[in-house]
């Protein structure tokens, strides 16, 4: 919709650049030529109707979207300069970490198992560096004075809102580079959610973050770039405070006035 | 108006709840009179040394011995025990894998061919499987081979692998894909997020369904009549026939001597407690370990 690559004017290397993406589900296309930068160390958040592609598109951000029979991409994604659809899925993934939109816990681990899975289950066995890492996950996930005596206790137990932490908890502890989290908030309540958001503030320092939501209130509060997407496609995509207070787009602007339809 | 749907639904309820309970009792006459049978016509023999001591001889009382000696089924129980271990040692782990295979990785021709098999075993008759197994040790050991707790455990084993396959594979696909996107995305690899993270979330499944098994196994009598044959001596190594429970109750229930006939029940009765005890050890050990 929109002519030329949609990058930032940012002094920030892009950390990473999604190149004409498009994604398919079998023969329909879910996301058609999508192109921007995602500076490094900020959050962009991304926007827009139900089902318009947000999920797919984070989805091909860390190769999951191959993990679907008969789905295929066209178009490259870059990570720092590299496609990360020339080499393993598996070491991309270790890099680009990611929080579903709906919380999955590991049935029957606990608590910490749960945590620690993706270091143990990827070789790493120095208890003292497991258990460190649990922690420090735990801590930044604001779950850990909710959890501490329960460590032990099965992942499942907890309620919807700690579970969504303890999934992101689960991605930290591998201290991705980059994490993909798709509407971390959307089961969890106002305190829950502003625990995330300060996460999400801290996080930055560190990593580079994109989120999907729905809620652009959270997307003003979080986010220094946010890009709006409508029917698979990428229509503007800006500075957060660009966007909302004078997007170029008529689309943009009936969308975040909530004139839609 | 609202009344007369409130009392239609609460009479529909209390049908449709006898009716339930009909059919429970239903099922179970068959499974009480069976305990009852067995408690009756065997439960006077039973006894520890029943367990322990070795087969009774054919007697008839007279009036110089009135009594006939009791006997047991040390022998038979001994038997039982090395033939299950065996068969599960081979049946569980390639009955896990192709479990495995058929949920996670089984798709186009060889995995519809293995399903295919799988289902083709499982509808198998147990004799004809037990023929199957006779015919193959004949061609490779010759006739002295045939009879044996080898060739008595591989058609038991036969008997439980599409068993556990298909446990194993049920068990597998009830697992949500989310919990294998989960794992994908902390950049596990596949078989390790398969081997960790979906068959240890399905192992209670997995576990009643080699239950099941052992159940189905230890109750067979046409294979072993045809390959572990009995002895009455127990286990007496590997290529050597081995005695085992359900034979020894076709064997004595069909005895013209009361006292064989009695041990016949006994047996029936001390498998019947054995089974009862593996599942309940079973469900018990999954109820503490989820909780
Ligand atoms: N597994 C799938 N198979 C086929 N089509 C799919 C699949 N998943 C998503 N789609 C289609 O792809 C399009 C984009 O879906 P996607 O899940 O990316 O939307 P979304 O923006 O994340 O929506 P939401 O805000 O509701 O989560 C939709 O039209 C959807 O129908
Ligand atoms: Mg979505």
């Amino acid at each position: 919709m929109v002519e030329g690559a949609l990058s930032h004017e940012d002094p920030r290397p892009t950390k990473l650049r999604v190149d004409g993406l498009s994604a398919f589900y079998g023969p329909k296309k879910a996301i058609s030529n999508v192109s921007l930068d995602f500076p490094e160390r900020t959050v962009t958040a991304i926007i827009g109707p139900s089902g318009c592609g947000k999920s797919t598109l984070i989805r091909c951000l860390n190769r999951m979207h191959e993990v679907l029979p008969g789905t295929r991409i066209e178009g490259r994604v870059l990570l720092d300069g590299e496609d990360i659809y020339d080499g393993d899925p598996v070491s991309v993934r270790r890099r680009i970490g990611m929080v579903f939109q709906k919380p999955n816990p590991f049935p029957t681990m606990s608590v910490y198992d749960n945590v620690a899975a993706g270091l143990k289950l990827n070789g790493i066995r120095d208890r003292a560096r497991v258990d460190a890492a649990v922690i420090r996950s735990l801590k930044q996930a604001a779950l850990w004075d909710e959890v501490k005596d329960a460590i032990d206790g099965p992942g499942t137990r907890l309620s919807g809102g700690q579970q969504q932490r303890l999934c992101i908890a689960r991605a930290l502890a591998i201290e991705p580079e980059v994490l993909l989290m798709d509407e971390p908030c959307s089961a969890l309540d106002p305190i829950a959610t502003a625990k995330i958001e300060d996460l999400i503030f801290d996080l930055r320092k560190t990593y580079t973050l994109v989120i999907v939501t729905h809620n652009m209130q959270q997307a003003a509060r979080v986010a220094e770039f946010t890009a709006f997407m409508y029917l698979g496609e990428l229509v503007e995509f800006d500075r957060t405070q660009t966007l909302f207070e004078q997007p170029k787009q008529k689309l943009t602007e009936n969308y975040i006035t909530g004139r839609f339809g | 108006m609202r009344f007369d749907r409130n009392a239609r639904r609460r009479w529909m309820n209390w049908i449709m709840s006898a009716l339930a309970l009909l059919c429970v009792v239903v099922a179970l006459v068959p499974l009480g009179s069976i305990i009852y049978t067995a408690v009756t016509f065997g439960g006077h023999v039973l006894s520890f040394s029943f367990l322990t001591s070795g087969y009774p001889l054919a007697c008839s009382p007279t009036p110089s011995q009135p009594t006939c000696p009791v006997g047991g089924i040390g022998p038979a129980i001994e038997g039982t025990g090395v033939l299950l271990a065996l068969s599960s040692l081979f049946s569980v782990p390639p009955g896990i894998l192709a479990g495995v295979y058929l949920s996670e990785f089984g798709r186009g021709r060889l995995g519809r061919s293995v399903s295919f098999f799988t289902d083709v075993m499982t509808g198998s008759p147990s004799i004809v499987v037990g023929i199957f197994v006779y015919t193959l040790f004949f061609l490779f050991f010759g006739p002295r081979g045939v009879f044996s707790a080898l060739s008595g455990a591989v058609a038991l084993a036969i008997l439980m692998i599409p068993i556990v396959t298909r446990t194993t594979e049920e068990a597998l696909r009830l697992v949500p894909n989310s919990v294998r996107e989960a794992a994908y995305a902390l950049g596990i690899p596949r078989y390790r997020a398969v081997l960790h993270v979906v068959l240890s979330a399905a192992r209670g499944a997995i576990l009643t369904g080699v239950v099941l098994a052992v159940m189905r196994a230890g109750g067979e009598a046409a294979p072993l009549l045809l390959t572990a044959l009995g002895n009455p001596f127990g286990f007496q190594g590997l290529t050597q026939p081995s005695a085992s429970l359900p034979p020894i109750i076709f064997n004595f229930g069909t005895s013209a001597y009361s006292n064989q006939v009695a041990v016949a029940w006994g047996a029936a009765l001390v498998l019947i407690i054995i089974m009862l005890c593996i599942s309940l050890t079973v469900r018990f050990a999954l109820r503490s370990k989820l909780s």
